[in-house]
């Protein structure tokens, strides 16, 4: 028999460190993990968490008005600052900045992610994939730059506008408080739409995925119970692609409310956080001020989260 | 002439997927109040045809009705037609009482009132209290039982039915067998069930749809199929019958051309009838099979449990009535 030939169950060990490293290992998982993660939790608790803190840590001291020094004693001085009305405003525009391009992306995205999730095979799917991250691969002050000429007034969508004859309603917009301006290179119109463009990418992904989980007979059975293609959306597939948007909404929220860049090149001369922090820890030199502006978005997403987890975003996960 | 109403109506129904004839030219006639099974092995179209009368899939040719209804262009929230699906499509974000509740939610049935109707559906399908469960917590069984009461709370005037029992394991299938059968006959709802087990069909059915590629072979009563096989196809696939060329079955006292032969109309017998020889055999509980050798032909063989029987390689004589040899009506 062709078996005869094997005269031993078992081979002997590989010899040589690494054989005997792997038995040992085989033997001791235990050891295996702490091996695997303890690089990384170095990385993440000391680097990642520790700078995080020193950071914090900083927004509870002050700064002596006078000599411009550091007061290292712990005060609420710093965060008291925050509520000038100056501040609550720059707050105040962040916060609503980041809501609308959140809830934007998620209406842009919802669409495309089902497509991908539900119809999309093969190459098209690949063809997925590369429009979805091709943006990502190239500069991001590029982008910025480039939808800066994009929105600028000579710019190729007041052009489409003019060949279109919509000038009059691109006017009109501009013409709009808040959201309007001289162009739309300069409103807070051109900076969503930079910011939403710039973001997409991090909203559809969650939403593909969570879609990718949901059964497409769920969707039949749904309409085989009566239920609208509205009801199926609202009670079946929503729900279940929430934890999605979820995901996704804490990229782009999160992203938005730290970002310093696109609103200095694109967008009216009224500051973000990420401005304020940026001027403050820079040549204002107010670190606990610039410490104090980073704990807002922290705290923002905090109570987002916690809002999320209680109003059951997360049960179908 | 008094109109026969019908339950669901296929007339030279086809759904084609490019190339592929998923469904070729069906008709078929269903009636009101039976328990129909759509038999056939996996891609012979019964599950699309299925779907078809559920309204997920549209015809490419041909017209569906539905209790007289005209079910082309419908799409299936407007169809009253339920189905229990394979793997029981339960929504996993909404609580059993909520999930069978599910159909008439959408129809705005108060909450009160559903939630009672749930409670009796799942009364029903025997799991009463199982409401606040979530469906990742329940069994295989219960899981299909759930569907079961999802679909029946709508009072669907047809019930679809799709490999349900597929997955549960023998004794759990046989025992809902037996329950789909009685409960079909107590609500006189007619059910369309699709599997591809031919023990199922025989069993449960009134009647039974055999299909290949896509067409229809047989329609007839459990019996009818079982005994009087049309094709080499129902022949050889409901319930294995030996299918034996024209030579043989003249040699044997048939008339000539193909027949079908039931393994178990195959007797061993001691002294007179054919030389065969004993080729191979699988146990399988209260009867065993055995693979017989007649001259060039081989042949099935089903014998109870219990018979003495010599050793594979040996010669023994077989017999068996020539009523039992069927003339199959298309002949291979």
């Amino acid at each position: 028999m062709t078996m005869a030939a094997t005269t031993v169950t078992m081979r002997p060990s590989r010899g040589g460190v690494f054989g005997h490293l792997s038995d040992v290992l085989w033997r001791n998982p235990r050891l295996t993990l702490f091996l695997m993660l303890t690089p990384p939790l170095l990385w993440l608790g000391i680097i990642y968490l520790g700078s995080l803190f020193a950071l914090l840590l900083q927004s509870f001291f002050s700064i002596d008005e006078y000599s411009g020094l550091i007061n290292r004693e712990f005060t609420l001085k710093t965060y008291a600052e925050l509520l000038h009305p100056s501040n609550l405003d720059i707050i105040l525009r962040t916060l609503v900045m980041s809501a609308t391009v959140t809830v934007g992306a998620a209406v842009v995205a919802f669409p495309i992610a089902y497509y991908a999730a539900r119809y999309a095979r093969g190459k098209w799917k690949a063809l997925f994939y590369l429009g979805i991250m091709l943006p990502l691969w190239s500069s991001y002050l590029v982008k910025v730059y480039a939808w800066k000429l994009i929105l600028a007034r000579e710019g190729i969508l007041n052009w489409l506008f003019a060949k279109a004859h919509l000038t009059w309603l691109l006017d009109a917009w501009l013409a709009l408080p808040i959201v309007g301006g001289n162009s739309l290179s300069v409103s807070h119109t051109g900076t969503f739409l930079v910011f939403l463009y710039v973001w997409l990418p991090y909203m559809i992904l969650p939403i593909q995925a969570a879609l990718e989980r949901v059964p497409a007979n769920l969707v039949e059975a749904s309409a085989d119970l009566g239920a609208s293609p509205r009801q199926t959306f609202t009670k079946v597939l929503l729900p279940l692609a929430l934890p999605g948007v979820i995901a996704g909404s804490i990229f782009t929220f999160s992203l938005t409310m730290g970002d310093y860049i696109i609103p200095q090149i694109v967008g009216t001369s009224r500051r973000f956080i990420g401005q304020a922090v940026y001027a403050h820890q820079g040549t204002a030199g107010n670190i606990p001020l610039a410490a104090a502006f980073t704990v807002v978005p922290i705290v923002v997403m905090g109570f987002y989260l916690w809002f999320a987890k209680r109003r059951g975003a997360f049960d179908a996960v | 002439m008094t109109h026969h109403m019908t339950a669901v109506s296929f007339q030279k129904v086809s759904r084609h997927f490019g190339a592929v004839r998923a469904v070729d030219e069906v008709d078929l006639e269903i009636r009101p109040g039976e328990f129909f099974a759509m038999l056939g092995p996996s891609g012979s179209g019964k599950t699309t045809c299925l779907r078809l009368i559920a309204g997920f899939d549209q015809p490419t040719a041909g017209h569906i009705e539905i209790f007289g209804e005209t079910a082309e262009g419908v799409p299936p929230y407007r169809r009253n037609v339920n189905t229990v699906f394979q793997d029981y499509a339960l929504f996993p974000h909404l609580n059993v009482a909520d999930n069978v509740a599910y159909g008439l939610m959408v129809r705005g049935v108060p909450r009160a009132e559903r939630m009672r109707e749930a409670a009796s559906a799942l009364e029903l399908v025997k799991l009463p209290g199982y409401g606040a469960r979530k469906p990742s917590q329940l069994s295989g069984g219960q899981r299909q039982r759930v569907a079961l009461a999802r679909a029946l709370v709508n009072r669907p005037k047809v019930l679809l039915l799709d490999e349900p029992l597929g997955a549960l394991d023998l004794k759990l299938r046989e025992q809902m067998q037996e329950e789909l059968k009685s409960l079909q006959k107590a609500l006189g709802v007619t059910f369309v069930f699709v599997t591809h087990d031919q023990g199922e069909a025989l069993s449960m059915a009134d009647r039974i749809a055999v299909f290949s590629e896509g067409r229809v072979m047989q329609v007839g009563t459990p019996e009818e199929i079982y005994k009087r096989p049309r094709s080499r196809f129902v022949a050889d696939f409901v319930g294995s019958s030996n299918v034996l060329p024209p030579d043989f079955v003249a040699r044997h006292g048939g008339a000539v051309g193909w027949a079908s032969l039931r393994p178990e109309a195959v007797r061993l017998s001691e002294h007179e009838g054919i030389g065969a020889t004993i080729v191979s055999r699988s146990f399988l509980g209260a009867s065993t099979r055995l693979s017989l050798m007649v001259g060039g032909q081989r042949l099935h063989a089903t014998v109870p449990a219990g018979t003495s029987l010599p050793d594979d390689g040996s010669p023994v004589r077989l017999a068996f009535d020539r009523a039992d040899l069927h003339l199959l009506d298309d002949q291979p």
